[in-house]
């Protein structure tokens, strides 16, 4: 082991085994230097894994429980397949929004690897954790590794009972709909393994209690006493017709979990499972390109660091800035290796380039982020940090700077024109279209289709009508009717979607298929 | 404040329900993909697993998203050349009209991933190859007719060879020996050195000094008793007895016979070596060890080693009954029926001399028929059957279950040939 005065003689004598002792080290060192940065974080724990255990530990996307599913096992047996060819590399990523945060770090890896995981991981991610107003909205870190496990058994405890294809017909429904499972605009109750046993029986019978007064067979007055489920969720429409759900919903797990008429409770507590697990990974999906720039920026920093304080030698720092390099490379468009913006790039850029506006602001800064121009870095860090997700992340912080060095530029495919037509490019002119576009692509609304509950006709043939709002006429792919089949399969009654553009539905989906017309 | 956990140790298979979902519920299209490999498959390398693709759109998880078309902007990087307002012809395939993830962007290179590729281990790939298949007469000899002997444990014996010694029982027997042959020695003792003593404290004019001696001698004799019972002796060892207890056998012989002469070209026997690969495949999971003979004839049979048999060429007439007599032969000197279970898998293309037929029919049902497990036999022709197939026929009517034919016609035809040979069965 190495003492933290020693020289850089010693250091470079160390090669490229790691030890417990060694890892304890460093990681002190890291966190002395994560504290001078002001990086808040959950305690970690760092398990050290065979690459065996990573593969399977890619395979459960990260959860460190779940339930079974075959899905999980395609995800392993892709992420074996490309392991054995030898492309999978980086196990940057694994690390576990949880409190403690824990981390993998696999064996094989050498000491520069471990060290770089640990400063990316466990004081990059973990602190982007614990500070990003998405994740302490949506998620609770002290409370997830219990769900996970509450989880886990119920779903075997239901496979017990109602056997394994049964739980997984439901499971796969669910996950069909599970990116349609978030209220984006209401805080969610926090969720934790010891309510959810308590709670999970009463919530049963309660449930199914509300579901079975809305579906009553025996119409109640049109004037709705006090107890009428009008009153809970339905209203009526200025015409006086009888509308349910009273506001469209948006969030279709949640609807099917308190509204389908033909579920049981052990069904409906399964929704819920999904659910909660898709309101778990929402964070994640909409700061993808924050959180790994933020990790990036800060295992660079910190490695730079340790090199600076005579820590490591010039054999791990160079074998570091080797690994560093292809993980920030960007290939253009045309190029083979091209797979869409990598994240990693993206967000390493834009930190850095927030750092050096702090810094030493040109002119140019200084017109388009006059506040930010001059002001303390780790100060607008921190506030770029807790404060966005990658879409208003990108509309704040994209800088000329950063298009010009990525080259950025932007293009309009319009289906009613035969060409395509470069829309913005790195310039004067193009900056703010070029972000703005960028920004549009980061925005989950905009990524995904907007589809919402509109009615469900509790009075007559209980079909189920959905809305999706067509934005820029972008249709919906014809994923839609397996999808619907799912959606289907749990409702129990037809479903319908209609595609509107403004006030008028311009495409009209229905599962089963209509009769009459085998319309597609 | 951090801590490290050594994980290392932890069962390293958490996925593995998963992935047997996977392929539970992918059945139908990984046993099609096995079936082609097994088909298409040079004989050596059955013994490895197999990478299966499926179709990427079979095994979706389908979500709502947005399709091509309407008006999408894509934000890329890496220009060069394009100023804005250009107008670019829209690039053919895939990429364009982006994905709604933000990816695919203008270029076309949206490396197609529309198949699912991985690998299956050797185990499962067996596994699927043999799904559903059983051996016929797979009920292990009947201890009777068995001379084959496993060693078991039987208690403890006196006699044995100093290898099965048992050094714990040994050791006890000794020491309860030892107690036994010195009790009365040291009690014997007790008392003289008692009286011994008593002698020496009388008055100097009481004592009897000749009495002294004796006690004396009489000590020293009992002291030289007790130092003389051995420590160990051979009574006292123990052996682990073993018994020899007749056990069903668990080891076959399968017999690969092959028509040779002039009208069967290479293809025919590629055919022929396939199933019989398969047949040892087979045979390999489910007996502990497996012999091969084969057996080659024209007119004349002879017993060879596995290249002559496949690759060595041979003209002339057809004489099957040749083969049958050698089987019996071989049988005779080297595999008696006590001792093994005995296959035979015979492939022809049906030529033989018209009234040697019958001579075939005779051996097999006289003969061979009492003392094999299995007989199965495949004629490899697309043309019409002859004598040899009609008096086989009668042969399997005997037989029922323990003598089966099928007729393969092209290489396709093979697994499913064998299918239907070793089909499970519903008990009778």
């Amino acid at each position: 082991m190495v003492e933290s005065t020693a020289d850089r003689r010693d250091v470079e004598g160390m090669g490229s085994d790691w030890t417990f002792d060694t890892l304890n080290h460093f990681e002190q060192a890291i966190a002395r230097i994560a504290a001078e940065y002001r990086l808040d974080t959950y305690p970690n724990q760092i398990e050290v894994i065979t690459s065996e255990q990573m593969m399977d530990a890619y395979a459960s996307v990260g959860m460190p429980v779940g339930y079974h599913h075959w899905s999980f096992g395609k995800q392993f047996l892709s992420v074996e397949q490309a392991y054995r060819r030898g492309r999978m590399g980086l196990a940057y990523e694994l690390v576990i929004n949880s409190n403690p945060c824990i981390a993998y770090l696999m064996e094989e890896n050498t000491l520069m690897m471990q060290i770089l995981v640990m400063a990316h991981a466990c004081y990059g991610h973990n602190s982007f954790f614990k500070g990003n107003y998405l994740f302490r909205t949506w998620t609770d870190a002290t409370a997830i590794v219990d769900y996970l496990v509450f989880a886990r058994r119920y779903v075997s405890q239901c496979e017990e009972k109602y056997g394994v294809d049964a739980v997984e017909q439901l499971l796969d429904a669910c996950h069909a709909l599970q990116n349609h499972g978030v209220d984006r605009y209401k805080r969610p109750s926090p969720i934790s393994a010891g309510d959810e046993i308590k709670r999970q029986e009463e919530r049963e019978t309660y449930l199914q209690a509300q579901v079975n007064a809305l579906w009553t067979t025996i119409p109640h007055s049109a004037h709705g006493e006090s107890h009428c489920p009008v009153g809970e969720g339905g209203s009526l429409s200025p015409e006086g017709e009888f509308q349910f759900p009273s506001e469209p919903q948006e969030n279709l797990l949640y609807f099917i979990e308190k509204n389908a008429p033909l579920l049981a409770p052990w069904q409906r507590e399964v929704v819920r499972i999904v659910r909660k697990m898709a309101q778990y990974f929402y964070p994640q999906r909409q700061t993808q390109v924050m959180n790994e720039g933020w990790a990036t920026f800060w295992h660079y920093t910190i490695m730079n660091r340790l090199y600076d304080d005579g820590l490591i030698g010039e054999g791990i720092i160079l074998e570091f800035l080797q690994s560093h390099t292809s993980v920030v490379a960007q290939p253009a468009f045309d190029s083979p290796y091209y797979n869409g913006i990598n994240p990693y790039a993206l967000g390493f850029a834009m930190f850095t380039d927030i750092k050096r506006i702090c810094e030493a602001p040109t002119d140019e800064d200084r017109y388009w982020f006059p506040e930010m121009a001059g002001s303390d870095w780790l100060d607008t860090f921190h506030f770029a940090m807790a404060n966005f997700k990658d879409e208003s992340f990108v509309q704040q912080f994209l800088s000329p700077r950063v298009i010009r060095e990525l080259k950025l530029f932007a293009i309009l495919d319009d289906d009613q024109d035969e060409m395509i037509e470069v829309a913005a490019i790195h310039d004067d002119r193009g900056y703010r279209r070029v972000r703005e576009a960028l920004s549009a692509q980061y925005s989950l609304s905009q990524r995904e289709p907007n589809i919402q509950v509109w009615q469900a006709d509790v009075r007559g043939d209980r079909s189920l009508t959905l809305r999706h709002q067509v934005h820029k006429r972008r249709p919906l792919d014809h994923s839609v009717y397996p999808v619907l089949r799912y959606l289907h399969q749990l409702w129990g009654f037809t479903v319908k979607l209609d595609s509107m553009e403004d006030d008028e539905v311009v495409h009209r989906y229905q599962w089963p298929l209509a009769e009459e017309a085998g319309s597609s | 404040m951090s801590y490290f956990i050594d994980r290392r140790a932890n069962g390293r298979h958490k996925s593995a329900i998963n992935r047997q979902r996977f392929l539970q519920r992918y059945r139908k299209h990984i046993k099609r993909a096995v079936e082609d490999s097994v088909n298409q498959r040079s004989i050596t390398d059955m013994k490895r697993g197999e990478k299966i693709t499926i179709p990427d759109r079979d095994i979706s998880e389908p979500v709502f998203r947005h399709g091509r078309g309407g008006e999408n902007t894509v934000v890329s990087p890496g220009n060069r050349e394009f100023t804005e307002g250009d107008r670019i012809r829209r690039p053919s395939g895939g990429g364009s009209g982006g994905d709604g993830s933000g990816e695919g962007a203008a270029s076309n290179q949206g490396d197609g991933v529309d198949e699912f590729a991985f690998t299956l281990t050797q185990e499962e790939f067996l596994d699927f190859v043999f799904d559903g298949l059983e051996l016929p007469h797979l009920e292990r000899k009947q201890l009777v007719d068995i001379d084959e002997v496993r060693p078991v444990r039987a208690g403890i014996s006196r006699d044995g060879i100093p290898a099965r010694m048992n050094v714990v029982r040994s050791m006890r027997e000794a020491y309860a020996r030892r107690i036994a042959m010195r009790a009365p020695l040291k009690r014997a003792l007790k008392e003289a050195e008692a009286l011994l003593e008593l002698e020496r404290e009388k008055d100097p004019v009481l004592r009897n000094p000749a009495r002294i001696a004796e006690l004396e001698e009489e000590i020293q004799r009992l002291e030289k008793r007790i130092a003389g019972v051995p420590y160990i002796d051979t009574y006292d060892l123990r052996y682990n007895n073993m018994a020899n207890q007749p056990m069903p056998s668990n080891k076959a012989v399968m017999f690969c016979v092959m028509d040779v002469s002039g009208s069967m070209t290479q293809a025919h026997k590629d055919i022929a070596k396939r199933f019989f690969l398969l047949l040892y495949l087979f045979l390999e999971r489910n007996y502990e060890r497996i012999e091969l003979v084969f057996i080659r004839h024209h007119t004349a049979a002879k017993e060879v080693d596995e290249q002559e048999f496949f690759y060595s060429r041979e003209t002339g007439g057809t004489i099957v009954s040749s083969a049958l007599n050698l089987l019996d032969e071989v049988i005779e000197a080297r595999y008696p029926p006590g001792q093994w279970n005995l296959y035979v898998a015979q492939a022809s293309d049906g030529d033989n001399w018209d009234d040697d037929s019958t001579t075939c029919r005779q051996l097999l049902t006289d003969r061979l028929m009492q003392r094999l497990q299995y007989f199965a036999y495949v004629e490899i022709t697309p043309h019409a059957h002859q004598a040899l197939w009609d008096e086989y026929k009668k042969v399997e009517d005997a037989f029922p279950g323990r003598f089966a034919m099928e007729q393969i016609v092209e290489a396709g035809d093979i697994y499913s040939v064998f299918r239907e040979l070793f089909r499970h069965r519903e008990a009778v």
